[in-house]
């Protein structure tokens, strides 16, 4: 009805471009991103915030999609999982270090994970395996039993690393934190 | 590339964001959301829907009374069973009755799915509300039915012996009895069901995206309830967000509903489920209850093994009987259980229907079996690894024949698998000659620890078939389809890896596709662990007669007799010929070589013209039996299932104040005979050891006695975060299938099935308690702790 359709603008960046957006205020961010802005690699998981699937960053720091009202964020940056890959649109650090240890199976909690552990990562540089585990047990997976996910978040971490002298990341790895 | 760890070709999009998942289809489409039963079981006397009418944006509200033709009549019984005598399924909106919460009454199609949602809230639907009944307990007492004309609640009753097993059990020296119970719990993919219609009324062509585990079966099934020619109807299977045999059930009401709506709407129209349907109106599985009798010999040997079940089946039965039988015939794990009957009876009650979750009725079983051989391993004073091995069946006993049928109709045949062996790699993995002395240090600790194992054989592979497509391109892609669906398991590298060996080509040049029928039409599903046996084998063969026939054609080109050639990295070349230019030809100009052409579209095909081939004008381009094109199409149809087979071993440690089970260290060994890609099964036995670890320690579901589901959301159903997860040690033994070409068995479910046996088996031995059901809650165990020392602080 009316009520609901009465829009308001609304003002944020994603991934560092720019938006304008008029959208009801109960549209969530969620729906913002994947279907206004069509940006679907944030999913939904469960609507109520427990799963994490749609996990993003707002301002940098992790926050889940699905509880926000899009028209809350005006004057935010938010990063999607679209946002953390590499500049020429590969696969960042993080997301490297997904695959090189098989951390994601069909992929659907992926991009909350890898938008978790970004920003965590950033907090703690260099975590231990327990301490990577503490770091993504917020988030549900349903696939990978969370074994190969820590040892992505330690591998992530090693990338992430300034690299020593003498020291070789990765082949693939072309380097830099800028995700 | 076959049996390395190869990364996955899959990753890539999946993790940039690029995935293609059901809901991020259809952005044009109409949504619809549906007005689902709040009551266990009722009559409905009114649905009203004015109050919706004008709300902006509502395009289409349908009742039963609305469907026509065949989307009337109740969805179909998938897998009928002679022993199902009373099978009963829903139709796709209710008709008169409700039989489960979440059942769909009402479909409402909007400009958005907040539109259709708030139209659903404006719908009025007048209930009688009739009694619930809920739980194996009421279903078999019967004080009230859940389909009138159902008696007793019964949908079947099956027995199956392979002689007179009381007789046995009476006259066997030693003998017990056990009631068991296993909770219910589901799949619980992270992403729910969801489907996306597309009506081209100019063509009169229906193609429909699912979010499902058998797309051909989905396409054939909507053809039949729209009353649709089958070539007017395209199925594809986009990213799916895990599945765990939830998907594989089919048509959904919804799959009917959304397809019908588009087709009479003439607009695409999309449905995406939210956690809560998916709760309420998805399925679920697990719940049974035991009573086993069994009688062995003074060495713990098995003489004869009795077991009744009660299998709670929820409101409907469209998957037939596969669960329980699975349960009562993969009971019998790696053991001879001496003469053995079992008899279950499948039971309705006024919940969500239960249909196979990764398992698939094995855990229940497994459960059972092992019990019981910790039960007697107590009783007679043995260590419970002697009593597992004196029932072994051995190795040379092998392919062994249970007499029993399995769930596809076929014998209960054991194809392979070296049972001492596993157990022994299993014993010295989670050391458990040595545990004996850890487990009094513990205690000199104040603390409390246990060990446990659980053996288990899983069936997988189960036909009738599946099969496969390769076809080499002129750029000298090869292009693989496959018609089984994918969930995540990394089947397009799986199957890629196999293609590069038998193709000799790199695996960047490979391009799988799964799941969609505008490319393969024939195929089962995925489910049963049967991927990497069935369409593993089909693609694997239909990749040998590829490269016959590329080896055939280079033979001609090269002037080479086809013996002397090899393909090596996409380049059919002589043996050792060093590889000059004149003795090699590319696999893409093989392929322009095979299809004799008049039109010259490209490069490419102006080397194929019939003017620019040389050619015997004698005979026809394509030859007799030959056919254009460097492709093939076959398929693997095997006998029976193969047998895979595994042991786990878990230490925990329990609280001896707050009775919280913690879990130390998780052992497993694992048989699923050649592997492909080891990184790949390594992590399903992970996938599947949390969902274990979740159904033994936290995930039920709670219905009320009314039939509300209490804890339908992601907050009060308990699945294992990392935190609940414990690190997992892995050790395989290969012993591979005689019955396929690749020697593999089935490697998908494995992890799931003896977790709770083996968690019960640990607790048992920290706590000196019994544990006959599962899951077990810290306030279960504290309860089992206080009734435990009732009983031996006040002896009679």
């Amino acid at each position: 009805m009316t009520q609901a359709d009465a829009t308001v603008r609304v003002s944020f960046t994603v991934n560092g471009s720019p938006h304008d957006l008029d959208l009801p205020p109960r549209r969530l961010l969620s729906d913002a991103l994947r279907h206004d802005l069509r940006l679907t690699g944030t999913h939904v998981g469960c609507e109520h915030g427990v799963c994490g699937a749609c996990t993003v960053l707002v301002d940098g720091l992790p926050m889940r999609s699905c509880l926000l009202f899009a028209v809350s964020l005006d004057g935010s940056a938010i990063t999607t999982i679209e946002g953390c890959c590499s500049s020429d649109g590969g696969m960042g650090p993080v997301q490297q270090a997904f695959h090189e240890c098989h951390a994601l199976q069909c992929g659907f909690c992926t991009p909350g994970f890898v938008t978790t552990v970004t920003a965590y990562l950033e907090t703690n540089p260099a975590p231990t395996a327990e301490e990577a585990r503490e770091a993504i047990s917020g988030n549900l997976c349903r696939c990978t039993g969370y074994q190969n996910i820590v040892a992505a978040v330690c591998r992530a971490a090693e990338l992430l690393a300034p690299a020593s002298p003498g020291e070789t990341v990765a082949p693939s790895q072309t380097g830099g934190a800028d995700s | 590339m076959f049996g390395e760890r190869v990364p996955r070709v899959e990753d890539g999009r999946l993790l940039t964001g690029n995935g293609r998942f059901l809901d991020d289809l259809g952005h044009d489409a109409l949504e619809a959301a549906f007005v689902r039963s709040p009551h266990a079981h009722a009559r409905i006397v009114d649905i009203d829907v004015t109050d919706a009418l004008d709300i902006d944006g509502l395009v289409a509200i349908y009742t039963y009374e609305d469907l026509d033709g065949r989307t009337g009549e109740p969805l179909p019984l998938l897998i009928p069973h002679p022993t199902l005598t009373h099978g009963r399924t829903p139709y796709a909106l209710a008709l008169d009755e409700v039989n489960h919460v979440g059942e769909a009454v009402v479909m409402a199609v909007a400009t958005s799915r907040y539109v259709a949602e708030d139209v659903c809230d404006r719908i009025r639907v007048e209930y009688d509300v009739l009694p619930a009944v809920v739980g194996v307990e009421a279903a078999r007492t019967a004080d009230h039915l859940v389909h009138d004309d159902v008696p007793g609640n019964v949908a079947a009753l099956m027995v199956q012996q392979t002689g007179d097993a009381e007789a046995a059990v009476d006259a066997a020296p030693h003998r017990l009895e056990l009631d068991l119970a296993i909770e219910r719990s589901a799949s619980m993919p992270l992403e729910g069901r969801g489907v996306l219609a597309r009506w081209d009324a100019d063509d009169r062509s229906l193609l429909v995206h699912t979010s499902t585990q058998t797309s051909t079966s989905v396409r054939q099934a909507i053809a039949a309830k729209l009353s649709l020619p089958v070539d007017r109807v395209e199925v594809v299977t986009p990213d799916v967000g895990g599945g765990f045999g939830v998907k594989i059930v089919h048509p959904w009401p919804e799959e009917v509903l959304v397809p019908w709506a588009a087709r009479r709407l003439d607009r695409p129209v999309k449905w995406t489920e939210d956690r809560r349907e998916h709760f309420v109106a998805s399925a679920h599985e697990r719940g049974q209850l035991h009573h086993v009798r069994v009688g062995y010999d003074d060495e713990g040997r098995l003489l004869g093994l009795s077991v009744r079940f009660w299998h709670d089946n929820g409101a409907y039965t469209p998957y037939g009987l596969i669960v329980p039988i699975i349960t009562s015939t993969q009971l019998l794990g790696p053991y001879k259980p001496g003469v053995y009957r079992v008899e279950f009876t499948s039971l309705y009650t006024n919940t969500v229907m239960v249909t196979p979750y990764r398992g698939a009725g094995r855990p229940q079983g497994c459960f059972v079996m092992e019990r019981v051989m910790d039960a007697i391993a107590a009783d007679l004073g043995l260590d419970r690894t002697v009593v597992r091995e004196r029932n072994f069946i051995g190795p040379e006993e092998m392919p062994y024949d249970h007499g029993l049928l399995f769930q596809d109709g076929r014998p209960l045949v054991y194809d392979s698998g070296d049972f001492p062996a596993t157990l022994a790699k299993l014993k010295r993995l989670v050391g458990w000659d040595e545990f004996d002395a850890l487990r009094q240090q513990a205690r000199a600790e104040g603390r409390r620890v246990g060990i446990g194992l659980a053996c288990y054989v899983e069936g997988t592979g189960v036909g009738p078939y599946e099969g496969g497509h390769v076809r080499v391109e002129t750029d000298g892609t090869v292009v693989v389809s496959t018609g089984l669906t994918s969930q995540g398991q990394g089947h397009r590298t799986m199957l890629a890896q196999i293609v590069a060996d038998e193709l000799g080509v790199p695996m960047d040049r490979i391009e799988v596709t799964t799941g969609d029928t505008r490319r393969f039409k024939y195929a089962v599903g995925t489910f049963a662990s049967r991927t990497a046996v069935m369409s593993g084998s089909a693609v694997a063969m239909t990749a040998r007669k590829v490269r016959e026939k590329a080896l055939a054609i280079a033979a001609q080109a090269l002037e080479a007799s086809v013996d002397d050639l090899e393909i090596v990295d996409g380049q059919v070349q002589v043996r050792g010929s060093g590889a000059g230019a004149a003795s090699r030809i590319d696999l893409g100009a093989v392929a322009v070589l095979s299809n004799p052409l008049r039109y010259a579209f490209d490069d490419a095909a102006a080397r194929a013209t019939q003017f620019a081939a040389p050619a015997d004008p004698d005979l026809p381009p394509v030859g007799p039996g030959e056919a254009p094109g460097l492709e093939g199409t076959d398929y693997y149809s095997p006998p029976r299932s193969t047998f895979a087979n595994g042991m786990h071993a878990v230490v925990v440690e329990t609280d001896p104040d707050t009775a919280e089970v913690r879990i130390l260290r998780y052992c497993v060994v694992h048989d699923c005979g050649t592997l492909i890609n080891p990184m790949i099964v390594e992590g399903q036995i992970h996938g599947g050891v949390a969902q274990g670890v979740g159904g033994a320690l936290y995930e039920r579901m709670e219905y009320d006695a009314d039939g509300q589901l209490l804890n339908a959301s992601f907050m009060d159903f308990l699945m294992p975060y990392a935190s609940e997860v414990p690190h997992v040690e892995i050790d395989h033994l290969v012993t591979p299938s005689p019955l396929n070409p690749l020697g593999v068995k089935g490697a998908g479910e494995a992890g799931v099935i003896p977790g709770s046996a083996a968690i019960a088996s640990a607790i048992e031995d920290a706590e000196g308690i019994v544990i006959t059901r599962m899951p077990l809650s810290p306030s279960e165990l504290f309860e089992l702790r206080r009734v435990h020392a009732e009983r031996t602080e006040a002896p009679a």
